[in-house]
Order: structure tokens, then sequence, then C-alpha cells
């Protein structure tokens, strides 16, 4: 019994996790109909902000540690914006009437670019990132600890996600946001500017990546170049399994693939784990490519 | 209010325009019409700025805004009510209005405009919650026409607002098109297969044929036209 909750809440703060990346991911696809396969990289940066500013965050703020917490991860979600906003302008932008290849095979390039130069720059080997969520057993019984890790993921994604579904949906860029996704044209014909609406779902999308960088790294503390990869990959899963383009599907994706992965690795084999992943896009690409709550739309990518 | 000289706009290696050049006046209804590819719709494309000119000029209350962003276009006071309506189906009826009024800053203004739209078409109001992908094809185009009004422009362009609509709606909405006209004083361009109805509540007309405009008149004058008569009107 314990051993099946400590599953289960590992599985939703792992799941929450992969659900703030899928939201980007599905904003994206979204707004410009094509799958931005950098943004894991994005992920990754954000780590690294984390890594490079805790230290000197916490030594600024004293002794709060909830508090710089915050500051940290608010700094990784800004530059992460920023990296974001600007990887559209340079690299997306100027191919925006180009077949969506192009921009699909650009995509790659970034994220190779970001993987690499990260190496060169960060160094290619692991770093333990440090420790910005206080560290303890909030439960501790026999068979059962729940990490004030986990609980920080999942209380953080969940009013990450709720802030999110309150801007699209309940506020003006929101809509603004969810008529360009729509039509491009038609939203231009309204007033509403389809470059800024554009960046202003980088800027969701790459701040929640962030957010999702920094609790990943307090759960699991090495960080390196290339540790986007895999999450990003599963986020992808995630998004595509809950309907890619579709909001609610991205977050629930997240949770079902974050509950797989944390039930086979605990019942069957950690080995196990990547491709069952794998095989659930695949079985997902071949029965039901608009996914769980997507609507069907064919796309000539 | 709005004067378009030698434009010409191509997709690609088709010339969809060639060379017009119209006026439109102020308070006026100017009716386009033309055979089916002709180059109506794109004439309002260029004039929005969701087509690309490549040669010519359109003037709109003396500033030069050709090949300006959409955003701008509606800004200085045009919108578009696009062929086809483009009515926004993932969003509610009001949200679809509230589009409309995007770049309005006077939340009490909108909500009059839109309680003065449900006078006008009071159909659009038992729908207000529903997402716009679900209303009739009459309700869409009433949605699109009071879309574009909500923007409060000084032009109105208006792509075949009868295209898909019973018979019986058409009628209903040229009526509330001449009400726009008459009590908000907002000038219309009027695009229309509906020959007929379109020179029937026009001030003036011009009739275009492979890119070009063929003739112009007052609309009085062009619905007694023999050439006219013969190939748009049906007699
Ligand atoms: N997106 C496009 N790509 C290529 N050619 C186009 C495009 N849109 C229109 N055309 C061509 O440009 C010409 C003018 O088209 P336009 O839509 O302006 O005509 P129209 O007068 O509005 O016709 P209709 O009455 O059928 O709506 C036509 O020859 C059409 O085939
Ligand atoms: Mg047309």
């Amino acid at each position: 019994m314990n051993q099946l909750l400590q599953q289960i809440i590992n599985g939703i703060s792992l799941g929450s996790i992969y659900a703030l990346i899928a939201l980007g991911y599905t904003m994206i696809y979204g707004i410009l109909r094509f799958i931005n396969f950098a943004h894991g990289d994005v992920f990754m940066i954000g780590a690294f902000v984390g890594f490079y500013s805790a230290p000197h965050i916490s030594k600024l703020v004293g002794g709060s540690i909830i508090f710089s917490g915050i500051l940290v991860m608010l700094l990784a979600m800004l530059i992460c914006s920023l990296l974001g906003v600007t990887i559209e302008k340079f690299a997306y932008k100027p191919l925006r009437s180009r077949p969506k290849l192009t921009v699909l095979i650009t995509a790659i390039g970034v994220s190779l670019f970001l993987e690499y130069g990260g190496q060169l720059i960060f160094g290619p080997d692991p770093k333990l990132f440090p420790t910005i969520v206080p560290s303890m057993a909030v439960v501790d019984t026999q068979n059962l600890v729940i990490g004030s890790n986990s609980i920080v993921a999942i209380v953080t994604a969940a009013i990450l996600m709720l802030i999110l579904r309150f801007i699209v949906f309940n506020t003006k860029m929101g809509a603004a946001m969810r008529a360009v996704s729509y039509n491009h044209q038609a939203a231009a014909l309204m007033g509403i500017n389809i470059n800024s609406i554009i960046s202003f779902t980088f800027v969701l999308g790459s701040s929640l990546a962030a957010a999702a960088a920094i609790l990943y790294s307090s759960v699991y503390p090495s960080i390196n170049p290339l540790m986007g990869i895999f999450p990003g990959l599963k986020a992808f899963i995630a998004a595509v399994l809950g309907g890619i383009g579709n909001i609610y599907g991205a977050a629930l994706g997240g949770l079902i693939i974050g509950l797989t992965e944390t039930f086979v690795t605990g019942y069957l084999s950690p080995t196990y784990r990547d491709a069952i992943s794998f095989g659930i896009l695949i079985l997902i690409l071949l029965f039901k490519p608009s996914g769980i709550m997507g609507k069907f739309e064919a796309e000539k990518v | 209010m709005l004067e378009i000289r030698n434009l010409h706009v191509h997709y690609g290696a088709v010339k969809a325009l060639k060379g017009i050049s119209l006026a439109v006046g102020s308070g006026q209804i100017v009716a386009l019409i033309g055979a089916n590819g002709a180059g109506k719709s794109t004439s309002l494309r260029a004039i929005s700025g969701i087509a690309d000119v490549s040669s010519g000029e359109i003037i709109f209350d003396g500033i030069d805004i050709t090949n300006k962003p959409p955003h701008v276009i509606v800004f200085a006071g045009i919108s578009h009510a696009p062929e086809g309506r483009m009515i926004f189906a993932n969003l509610t009826t009001r949200e679809n209005l509230e589009m409309g009024a995007y770049l309005r800053k006077d939340k009490g203004e909108i909500r009059k405009d839109i309680e003065y739209l449900f006078s006008i078409f009071p159909k659009l109001k038992e729908r207000i919650n529903q997402p716009g992908g679900k209303l009739s094809g009459g309700e869409q185009q009433m949605l699109a026409i009071g879309r574009a009004l909500l923007a409060r422009p000084k032009l109105l362009l208006l792509d075949e607002p009868s295209l898909g609509i019973a018979p019986i709606l058409v009628k209903t909405i040229f009526q509330k098109i001449v009400e726009i006209n008459k009590e908000l004083q907002t000038t219309i361009l009027l695009v229309e297969q509906n020959a007929h109805m379109a020179l029937s509540i026009a001030d003036y007309g011009y009739v275009m044929e492979t890119g070009e405009i063929r003739l112009h008149a007052p609309a009085s004058e062009l619905a007694q036209n023999e050439e006219v008569k013969k190939a748009y009107l049906g007699m």
C-alpha cells in the first residue's frame, strides 16, 4: 500500500514537471504549427541559470531559503524567456512563410547549437545542482518517504498551470493567443499584432520550461548540457499524447507519462522506462495521432 | 476618404490586380462587383494589409497605408469582414466580438457597442456564450459584420456578406448594412456577387473584370447599364 502511494507521489511530481515542459511544446505548436525541438535545451539553460545564480542570490538575500528559491526560479524564467524570444526572432521568424519542414530542421539546428554551445561554455561534465528547495522528508515511515522536493514540485507546477490557465482563458492577451492559433490572418484583421503574440507565447513556454528545470534539478541534482534531451522528448511525447495544441492535454499527458515511467521503474525495471514512453508515442501516432484531447487536424509537416 | 491609385497585386505568377484605381467618399456605400476571380477580394485584402502590394498606392484619410501591417491599418480606422467570415470557431461569440475591439481601451464604450449590436442583430445575443464554430452561417455572418464594427471603423470593408445565406436573410443583412451606414456614419466598401442587391443600396459602383476596373458610375446608372444588366444582373 505504502509503496503504491510512494509511486503515485513520485509519478505526479515527475509528471507535473513533464507537464510544464509539454505546455511549451503545445502552445508553440498551437500558434506556429511546428514542434520547437530546441525547447528541451531551453529547459537545460534554465537549470544552468539556477546553477550559476543560486549561490549569489542566496548570499544576497541571506537567510530565507524559500525567498531565494523563488528568486532563482524567477531569474531562470526571465532569462529563458529572453532566450526563447531571441531564438524565435532570429531562427524561426525569417522562415515563417517557408515549408514547416524547413523550420523543423532549423529547430533541430538550434537544439544542437544550444547543446554543444552549452558543452563549450559550461563544460561537458555533470555538475551538482545547489540545494534550492530545502531537502527533507516530509513524511518518513516504513516504505514511504515523501521528500519536500516532490511536494514543492507538485505545488509549484500546479500554481503555474493555474496561472497559465487564467492567462489563456481569462485575459485579452490569452484570447488573442487563441485567435492567432485559430487563424493568423483573421487575427491580424482584428488589429492583433501577430508578432507580439508569438513572442508572448515563447515567453510563456520558455518560462514554464525554466521553472520545470529548477524543479527537476532539485529532484535530480546532476546537471549537464545534454540534460534537456530526455525530459524534452518525454514532454514532447506527453504533448502528443494529450493532443498537441491542447493545453489541458499537455498537462494530462505529462501526468500520464510521469506516472507510467515511475510505475515501470518501480514495478518492472528502470531499463524499460524510456522504451515505454517511446512505445506510447508510436502507439498514439499509429492509432490516435490527434491525442487524447485533440481534435484531428491533418497537418503537412 | 479612401483612394487607390494604379494598384498591382500578384500571387506568385498570378496577376490578381493589374493597376486598379478607385475612390470611396466619406459616408458613402460603394459597391465593387464582378465575376468570380475578378480580384474583388484581393482589392480588399490589399487595403487591409493582408495581401502584398507590388506597386501602386492606397491612401486613407490622406495617409499612405500601402503595405502597412494589418494592425496599423485597423488602428487607422479600417476594418474588414473577410470572405468566408473567418469567425474564430474556438472563441465564444462574446470573445469574437471582443477581438473586434482589440485595439480599443474604452471598456465601458465597448460594452455599449455590444449592446447596440444586439439591437441590430438580436440573434447574436442568444448565442453570446457559444463557440463561434457552433453558429449557423447567417449568425456567423452577423457576427463577422458585428466583430468588424466593434473596431468603430471609419471605413468598413465587407466581402460578400450575402454568401451562403438564405435569401430571406440576405434582405435583412442588406437592410442592416444601410442602417449601419446611416446611423453610425460608417463608410462602406461592399464586395458582392449579388450585384442587384449591392447596387440597390450603394451610392457608387465599380465593375471589375480580370484584375481591372471595367466600368464605374453612380450605382443607379450602373444598374441601368445594358452591359452590366446582361453580365451581372441576369437580365
Ligand atoms: N492565395 C492565392 N494564391 C494564388 N492565387 C490566388 C489567391 N487568392 C486569389 N488568387 C487568384 O487571384 C485572382 C483574384 O482572386 P480574388 O479572390 O480576388 O477574386 P474575387 O473577385 O474575390 O472572386 P470571388 O468572387 O470568387 O470571391 C483569381 O485568379 C484567383 O485565382
Ligand atoms: Mg472574393
